[in-house]
């Protein structure tokens, strides 16, 4: 099972639990599969349509998944996932 | 409710005066009581890294996002949340800051003229994803 790990806002939606073991095949299946079992945690994923959020990035291991295959890269049995939003803002819209 | 300890304090303050008349932005740390006050403790510095114009907006590299969350744990401290300067604006959210915002963290705005003076505030998301203010502490009430 693929490990991954929370970001401290997210955790309130986990029990507070910053680890997860999840069994999935892809990064879009480990999203949904944590959505699934915390439902919660599901707005701050999926948008609407089902997809990751804009706004959230996913590296499997060191590697942002933008720079991979997106949310069809392949996770392994020993993949660590972590999930990382964007930090941004500023004095004007 | 949030209290800030005077290193922290001073570090964010410098922060803010330092990278006039770019916005500052960076990591703070500390712990929180079971009723939910929070008390900080430490804080890390983060490079601005947007690109275009850093005197009104401001980004935080996943990587740095990463560093933050592996210092908490190191140091057994929660990742509190997130400072930023509003160089020659009030300590306000802006639309951006709220729709960029995370629940749970504390964002902690700092208000920095030309001359230097600075006003600290600190808002957080409720559960229908707006900033409410969070009121910064005297040690005492804490």
């Amino acid at each position: 099972m693929a490990t991954v790990i929370v970001p401290t806002p997210l955790r309130k939606f986990t029990n507070n639990t910053a680890r997860l073991e999840v069994k999935a095949n892809t990064v879009l299946e480990t999203v949904q599969e944590l959505a699934f079992h915390f439902p919660d945690l599901q707005k701050h994923l999926l948008d609407e349509k089902g997809q990751i959020r804009s706004y959230l990035n996913i590296f499997v291991g060191s590697e942002d998944i933008r720079d991979l295959q997106q949310e069809h890269t392949i996770i392994k049995p020993d993949s660590l996932v972590s999930i990382v939003p964007a930090i941004a803002g500023g004095s004007h819209f | 409710m949030i209290w800030i300890e005077s290193n922290p304090q001073k570090g964010m303050n410098e922060d803010a005066i330092n990278r006039f008349p770019d916005e500052c932005c960076g990591f703070f740390f500390g712990q929180e009581a079971p009723d939910g006050r929070r008390i900080i403790t430490d804080w890390l510095s983060a490079k601005n890294a947007k690109t275009g114009d850093k005197t009104r907006r401001f980004e935080i590299a996943a990587q740095d996002y990463m560093r933050a969350e592996e210092y908490a744990m190191q140091n057994e401290l929660l990742l509190l949340g997130i400072y930023h300067s509003h160089p020659k604006h009030p300590a306000v959210p802006s639309e951006h800051d709220r729709l960029a915002a995370q629940p749970y963290f504390s964002y902690v705005i700092i208000s920095v003229t030309q001359e230097g003076k600075t006003t600290f505030r600190s808002w957080r998301l409720n559960d229908e994803s707006q900033f409410e203010e969070e009121k910064i502490s005297e040690p005492q009430n804490v």
